[in-house]
């Protein structure tokens, strides 16, 4: 065991924290995109505050072909975008914009059905009271919804987890890149092991994490 | 004061159109309870929605204090609402904000300042005697306590009305005594119009002084409330009131 980590402890460390910033950037930077788009698709849908039942239909569309496309498939289409965006379509940074790609719509979706649970009777109160669409947005969707947006958080911060596995296989380094080299192509079984004990641990961690803090934020249950 | 005018609404619901209010002319006076009363489906929820226009009407008009309200928008509406508290059945308060935060929610969007709207949060919940409950959620509240925080926070911005949409609907009898008392109160004390709807003709006949009676978007009849329950003149009211035989 001590010689194991010897040998590979800066490689397995390295890889984690490589892992690691892949999942959370991506998932920060599909936030900073999704929680517009699922604000836009709950407040164009029809009753809602402001329907629009065409740039509904064309938004859910957009969102529903991104939700649609494989990551793996994702990772090898998206290269030319991203060589242009990055000036690289290999490495961490190569792997982070197919990431936030494959990530966005489902964010967006997530972002969307919290806010639906939210409820009619509360926005309609804050109507009653003369609140704006944007105040209704910020201080009562967002706002009440925010338990639910962070349960969502930690379930899209776990699949990046997974899908920045399948980039390791284009080369974006991490776990999956050490399991995919020294468990496949060296047989190195040992090394491959211990990439998924820290992924097990990895998700677990965060699950936990993010149910504790949804159960703080949350006022409904107590 | 509140004046329905010939008001109508028509919802059209795959291809076909259900008439929820037909030609329906009202009066609320100032200082008024006034009990809208029907089954469920008559169109009552609509005919208050109408009156802060969170439903819009078909046609007709809406005059408070005199002036036509119909056409209001943006900025005029939002105004308009500000003078206007609403209650409803469910409560429908923020379970994510303490219930301090929700009795001045009403500031908060106007963008008062924060010393100025906790000073009125403390005083309105001190009026519905929940001044110990301030920093409590309102998921730790009994559904009474909880009705009462809807009304204060219905009173934040100081309205001339109150509109309650069944708000002792879901509450046991005890409770709904108690909200009914307070009510009373804000109308004797602070000179607060309200315009009640209900299916309950206890409602009425403890806090309003006059009553209309709703029946399939039509009313039907209207007036002091002494009146119509002492010498009913329509079916429908006997009805409600209980006053029809059996073999009717």
């Amino acid at each position: 065991m001590r010689e194991f980590l010897a040998e590979y402890g800066d490689l397995l460390l390295s890889g984690t924290l490589k892992t690691l910033a892949m999942a959370l950037i991506g998932t920060c930077a599909a936030y900073v995109l999704g929680i517009p788009l699922g604000v836009l698709a709950t407040a164009t849908a029809p009753g809602s505050l402001r329907p629009h039942r065409g740039f509904n239909m064309v938004l859910g569309w957009i969102i529903n072909i991104g939700r649609s496309i494989p990551f793996i498939i994702l990772l090898v289409a998206l290269i030319p975008f991203t060589r242009l965006l990055m000036g690289t379509s290999i490495g961490t940074t190569g792997a982070i914009v197919p990431l936030v790609v494959a990530a966005t719509p489902f964010v967006a979706r997530m972002v969307e059905s919290s806010l639906q649970e939210v409820g009619g009777g509360v926005v309609e109160a804050a109507l009653s009271y003369g609140a704006s669409t944007g105040q209704i947005i910020t201080k009562v969707m967002l706002k009440e919804g925010l338990p639910l947006i962070i349960r969502g958080a930690s379930i899209t911060l776990i699949t990046l987890i997974g899908y920045s596995a399948m980039a390791g296989a284009i080369g974006a380094g991490g776990l999956g890149d050490i399991a995919v080299r020294y468990g496949y192509y060296r047989y190195q079984d040992n090394v491959m092991f211990a990439t998924i004990i820290i992924l097990i641990v990895l998700v677990q961690g965060i699950q936990s994490a993010g149910d504790l803090l949804a159960r703080v934020v949350d006022k409904r249950n107590r | 004061m509140i004046e329905l005018a010939d008001l109508s609404k028509t919802f059209v619901v795959k291809g076909v159109a259900h008439t929820v209010l037909d030609h329906v002319n009202l009066t609320v006076d100032d200082g008024d309870i006034f009990g809208i009363i029907g089954i469920s489906g008559a169109g009552k929820s609509t005919l208050v929605r109408c009156i802060n226009l969170l439903e819009r009407p078909t046609s007709g008009s809406v005059l408070i204090d005199g002036v036509d309200i119909t056409g209001y928008s943006g900025r005029q509406l939002s105004d308009l609402r500000c003078r206007i508290g609403m209650v409803f059945q469910d409560f429908n308060l923020f379970a994510q904000r303490t219930v301090l935060e929700n009795v001045t929610f009403p500031l908060e969007i106007r963008k008062d300042p924060r010393h100025k709207r906790e000073a009125r949060g403390r005083e309105l919940l001190e009026l519905v005697g929940l001044s110990e409950k301030a920093h409590s959620y309102p998921a730790q509240l009994s559904g009474g306590q909880q009705q009462r925080v809807s009304i204060a926070r219905a009173l934040a911005n100081h309205p001339s009305v109150i509109l309650c949409d069944e708000a002792t609907s879901a509450l046991d009898s005890l409770t709904t005594n108690s909200v009914l008392k307070l009510l009373r109160q804000i109308n004797q004390e602070l000179g607060v119009t309200i315009v009640a709807i209900t299916h309950e003709i206890s409602v009425v006949q403890k806090i309003c002084n006059k009553v209309a009676i709703i029946d399939d978007a039509r009313i039907v009849e209207q007036g002091l409330t002494a009146e119509i329950i002492s010498n009913p003149q329509h079916e429908v009211s006997r009805r409600l009131l209980g006053a029809v035989s059996w073999d009717a």
